[in-house]
């Protein structure tokens, strides 16, 4: 389906991954993420105009999360036509991963006084399940964080590319992943909190977690690991791994015959992105103070896709800007009119998808784009009085 | 035990070896370790055959696609294969270059690569180029990047992450981009091109990719006749330094080919078999072939 769309491909090359406006706009976002955001936070008193709630910081630092995800489903679909539509249970188990060591991190201080996580006591289990042993350890659980989606991309990759399944048949199977996940993670047997999931987090690293500069250090951590992550996709999609990503979206078949084994290919930006999503899920649950298996439900795997194609797809920059734009939308929709966002969330994909092929980036870039087009009709404008 | 015994139970040992010995010589042809065919990976033209397909059965759903072909191509030969829709001609393709498994025969690339061992990737990098009778190229990518994944070089996901290409390498794409008649539009998107010049531009990064044997199905469909006439006089010259092996229906084409040169062969498939080979004008005059293009 993706062949069809006039995709912009790797740019010539030149300067080192981005040109000069592209870091102009890296170090801006750099400065607003790790300067002003804070100084307008921690700093600016509340009453004044540019002090930043703390609400519209927990708001954008979900988003960046999210914007995380949707750049790793841009690897996978955008440059490589592989549409995964099972990419929540890889962000979701990021957060687990996360939220055990959370769990841990409670102590004492739980419900019941006891040194287990409350749900454990409830369910009347002396001692931790196996999945458990490492979690009191940071480092550990950090590791899981992308050891468990990195583990189970690869698997599941490896089967489903090997046996050559592509395009919806792909996409349904990922369906099929996130949702059988989803099912596991409900039981209470599963030993991750069943239907309640991880939530009621006190401390991270020791330290209580509810504190503005903890909250603010998580927003900074979240904005530069996004700001990272952008930088190492920009690089893969600009280096010969890039376009053969793109070769094997285009004409997979003449690949192959080329001498590429488009299973390693695959299989090897399959499990980056999912690694990309487990870390975003990490960095979300602190933020948001609760995990639990809706993150693994279809439909949330689906809006990763959906930002990816509004934004625009194979560009990078266009699925960052899709996060943030249809999840604005929807905290606006919510607050304002929330039964109408369902329907609003409907509109914009099908708006997108008949009229902007390319997404939002799409219409602002290039020959075909809103800037060009205007900068073109005032140009003869300017030509005709003269 | 005797000493007696002893020499007798050595005796008989040895001549078991030898016969052992004696047998696996005239199995592999005297030479050692035959289970180093595969392994190998280095194209063996001692016995001046490249590709050697051995009684090779396809079928689909009780539809012989191939039927016991047999066929073979010496080093640096030209081979013309001509015959009616359905005669198997994609199919042959298919199953030398590892899409399609065969359900019995041998084929073999050189005397000791069992191609029906390899995966697409593997046999490809072995040497053997396919061309598809649809231009495949890259469209979102432009045609110097198109030459440039084809080129022969590392196949790795590693190697890929950190390419450069070298001075050597940036000369071969430009020779080639020469040669394909595409320099002047090397910086474009190769689905902005005409089906002549993509199919030029597949042709150039079989080229690039330095295989010994080309396989190059309907190479000139949608060409100009100006287009058709340089793809055979490039096809002429690399005759020698590789094999080619050229499906056509156009009849033009075979004739630029095979004209003029004698023991240049055409090969007639029909319903999976070989029905005729011998030069065109022989292939021509041949009943059987007349009968099968005509109709009866």
């Amino acid at each position: 389906m993706s062949a069809v769309l006039p995709l912009p491909a790797g740019a010539p090359r030149g300067p080192f991954l981005l040109g000069m406006r592209g870091w102009i706009g890296v170090t801006v976002a750099l400065g607003v993420v790790a300067v002003v955001v804070p100084v307008a936070n921690l700093l600016v008193p509340a009453g004044s105009v540019f002090h930043l709630s703390d609400y519209a910081v927990q708001l954008v630092g979900k988003i960046m999360c999210y914007a995380i995800c949707a750049l790793a489903m841009d690897l996978i679909w955008g440059y490589t036509g592989i549409l995964s539509l099972g990419h929540g249970v890889f962000f979701a188990l990021g957060g687990y991963a996360m939220g055990m060591y959370l769990m841990r991190q409670i102590g004492a201080d739980g419900q019941y006084r006891l040194p287990m996580p409350d749900f454990m006591v409830f369910l009347n289990w002396k001692e931790f399940p196996w999945h458990w042993a490492v979690s009191d350890s940071f480092v550990a659980q950090m590791a899981l964080v992308v050891l468990a989606p990195g583990l189970l991309a690869f698997v599941f990759g490896y089967f489903a590319f090997r046996s050559r399944i592509k395009g919806v048949y792909f996409s349904i199977i990922t369906q099929a992943m996130t949702y059988a996940a989803m099912l596991l993670f409900f039981r209470n047997e599963t030993g991750f909190g069943g239907n309640n999931g991880f939530t009621d987090f006190k401390r991270i690293l020791g330290v209580p977690i509810a504190t503005p500069t903890m909250r603010m250090l998580l927003f900074v951590v979240t904005g530069c690991t996004l700001i990272a992550f952008f930088l190492l996709a920009r690089a893969i999609v600009e280096s010969k791994f890039g376009r053969i990503l793109m070769a094997i979206r285009d004409a997979e078949s003449r690949v192959m015959f080329t001498g590429y084994d488009p299973l390693r290919y695959k299989l090897a930006v399959w499990t980056l992105s999912a690694v990309m999503c487990g870390v975003a899920g990490a960095l979300y649950v602190p933020q948001v103070g609760i995990i639990n298996p809706s993150e693994m439900t279809p439909a949330a795997s689906i809006e990763i896709a959906i930002w990816t194609a509004v934004g625009g797809r194979a560009t990078l920059v266009g699925p960052i800007v899709g996060a943030f734009f249809v999840n604005g939308a929807k905290s606006w929709f919510t607050q304002a009119m929330p039964e109408v966002w369902l329907y609003a969330l409907g509109a914009m994909f099908i708006a997108v998808t008949l009229f902007l092929p390319q997404g939002i980036v799409g219409l602002l870039r290039g020959q075909d784009g809103l800037f060009a087009r205007l900068l073109r009709a005032t140009r003869k404008e300017a030509g005709s009085e003269r | 035990m005797t000493p007696d015994l002893m020499r007798a139970g050595a005796e008989t040992r040895r001549a078991a070896d030898e016969r052992a010995a004696a047998a696996a010589a005239g199995r592999s042809g005297g030479r050692q370790a035959s289970w180093s065919r595969v392994a190998t990976g280095e194209l063996d033209l001692a016995h001046g055959a490249i590709l050697y397909l051995d009684d090779i059965t396809v079928s689909f759903d009780g539809f012989k696609a191939l039927d016991r072909l047999t066929l073979s191509i010496s080093a640096g030969e030209l081979r013309c294969i001509i015959g009616p829709n359905g005669a198997g001609k994609t199919t042959m393709m298919d199953v030398i270059t590892g899409k399609t498994r065969p359900d019995s025969g041998r084929a073999f690339f050189g005397s000791t690569i069992d191609l029906l061992r390899l995966r697409e990737n593997e046999i490809a990098e072995a040497g053997i180029g396919r061309k598809f009778q649809k231009p495949t190229v890259f469209e979102h990518l432009t045609v110097f990047e198109n030459l440039e994944l084809a080129l022969k070089s590392e196949r790795g996901v590693r190697s890929s992450l950190f390419f450069r290409l070298s001075g050597e390498q940036l000369d071969r794409i430009g020779e080639t981009l020469v040669l394909i008649h595409l320099k002047a539009h090397a910086q474009k998107k190769a689905g902005l091109l005409s089906h002549g010049q993509k199919q030029w531009l597949e042709i150039g990064m079989l080229l690039i990719q330095d295989p010994r044997l080309l396989l190059l199905d309907e190479p000139v469909a949608g060409m100009t006749d100006e287009e058709t006439e340089r793809t055979a006089e490039l096809f002429l010259s690399l005759e020698g330094s590789h094999s080619l092996v050229v499906v056509e229906h156009d009849m033009q084409f075979i004739d630029a080919l095979t004209r003029g040169r004698v023991g240049r062969r055409v090969t007639v498939l029909h319903e999976g078999r070989v029905l005729a080979e011998g030069s065109l004008a022989e292939v021509q005059g041949n009943d059987e072939v007349v009968e099968v293009y005509l109709g009866r």
